[in-house]
């Protein structure tokens, strides 16, 4: 398709409200719709069937664990992987990380992904023109500690434009793995910042249909985390689903 | 209860990020008792997706959850249990691992996660070990035939082939679970 066949965002953005006016008065929605035709990639990546639900069981009830042998402790600073600054604002982003009942998921990993400040990431398929900084990699590994809490130092990511329609651009944001106590509350998503006016034109974010449940994809700016002379700070807190095992003695005391 | 914060898709750029050496060899491909858990992810026309990610989770040949670190950094002597592969050009994703075990009696099987640039969430599924102790799981037991099947692996010549289908005939059976 040439960029000229592209829809125009005011098809895009005409498609998304017509979708938001089917989300029932009062109706809560607190996952993305696989089937969402403004994200074109995703016309023939959904499944039509619905989810089937079945209670987990054996391996399911597990998570993977990972340690310090796994993480090195400077894989939270994104700022340090070159040899010298990136370039952008320096800023803190911190959270914890819960499961569906509020409680902290410790030791666990999370993995996070980011363009650099000028919207570029260092992938091979992103090769629009915008420099690539020498000093910044856009990659970071941490575990929680024992309180659920994840921290990195980072550059604040640009918004990039993107093939889905004429004139797309994504809002600034940095890509989140997750994982949990169990095989069921894995978890990708992605941080947003606050007030970004391209939140309302792209259908990435859109997905999420129930506006109540966009608004957990937007971190705080927490100037209580900004250092002097040094970085600013954002807070965002993450609530993987409700867990299934019983716990097990050892877990209930390490809960206490 | 804390309402979940909601997923969104993996996007285009997750390559350099989420791969690693090793990611898709939970045992080293030589060992003897190794197997391939390998297929395609499909999308609705067929056509392969070569921006795709598919994360396996299993028991030991004994039927043993792995609780050992390790995943990322892997000695080659531990066995995790878990470990991701990015499709290829071709579509294609592939472990190196052992057969999983039975664990509580119930029938083997891999546990898989699916991600995709185009998909806006997770998918969650199950490939099962072909054999006789497939009748009296569950969950295939819920299922109208013509969909169990696509959650049995195929036995090859290296170990077991599982396509996934996202969408259209033969669209893989994926999964959801109580208090999602
Ligand atoms: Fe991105």
């Amino acid at each position: 398709m040439t960029d000229d066949q592209l829809a125009t965002q005011a098809e895009i953005s005409a498609e998304i409200a017509t979708i938001a006016g089917t989300l029932g008065r009062g109706a809560s929605e607190t996952q993305p719709r696989l089937d969402y035709p403004p994200y074109r990639s995703s016309v023939l990546r959904h499944p039509t069937k619905d989810l089937h639900q079945v209670d987990p069981e054996g391996i399911e009830l597990w998570a993977p664990a990972f340690g310090h042998r796994d993480v090195g402790a400077l894989e939270s600073d994104l700022t340090v992987q070159g040899r010298g600054e990136p370039i952008g604002e320096r800023m803190v982003v911190t959270g914890r990380v819960l499961d569906g009942d509020g409680r902290p998921v410790r030791r666990q990993l999370v993995e996070i992904w980011q363009a650099n400040a000028g919207g570029r990431y260092i992938h091979q398929r992103d090769q629009h023109p915008a420099a690539l900084d020498p000093h910044f990699t856009g990659m970071g590994r941490c575990l929680t500690d024992d309180d659920g809490t994840y921290r990195f130092t980072t550059i604040k990511p640009g918004p990039y434009p993107w093939k889905n329609h004429r004139n797309a651009w994504r809002p600034a944001h940095i890509h989140f793995s997750l994982f949990g106590t169990e095989f069921t509350q894995r978890l990708v998503t992605q941080m947003y910042f606050p007030s970004d006016p391209l939140f309302d034109l792209d259908p990435i974010v859109q997905t999420v249909v129930d506006p109540r449940s966009r608004e957990r994809l937007v971190a705080a700016y927490d100037h209580d985390l900004s250092q002097h002379e040094w970085s600013t700070g954002y807070r965002w807190d993450i609530v993987l689903t409700g867990t299934h095992r019983t716990p097990t003695e050892d877990e209930t005391e390490d809960d206490a | 209860m804390s309402t979940p914060t909601p997923g969104q898709t993996v996007g285009p750029f997750f390559h350099d990020a989420l791969p690693y050496p090793g990611d898709s060899e939970l045992v080293p491909p030589g060992r003897a008792d190794a197997v391939r858990l390998h297929g395609r992810v499909l999308d609705g026309a067929g056509t392969p997706v070569p921006d795709a990610l598919v994360e396996l989770w299993q028991a030991d040949a004994d039927g043993h959850v792995p609780r050992e670190p390790g995943s990322l950094r892997r000695d080659g002597f531990t066995f995790t249990g878990w470990g991701r592969s990015a499709t290829d050009d071709a579509g294609h994703w592939s472990f190196a691992t052992v057969a999983p075990g039975s664990v509580s009696g119930g029938a083997p099987f891999f546990a898989l996660t699916v991600f995709a640039r185009g998909l806006p969430n997770r998918l969650f599924t199950r490939a099962y070990l072909p054999g006789p102790a497939l009748g009296g799981d569950p969950l295939l037991g819920s299922l109208p035939a013509d969909r169990r099947s696509t959650l049995v692996a195929t036995a090859d010549r290296q170990g077991f082939a599982f396509d996934v289908r996202l969408q259209g005939e033969g669209e893989t059976v994926f999964l959801t679970y109580p208090r999602h």
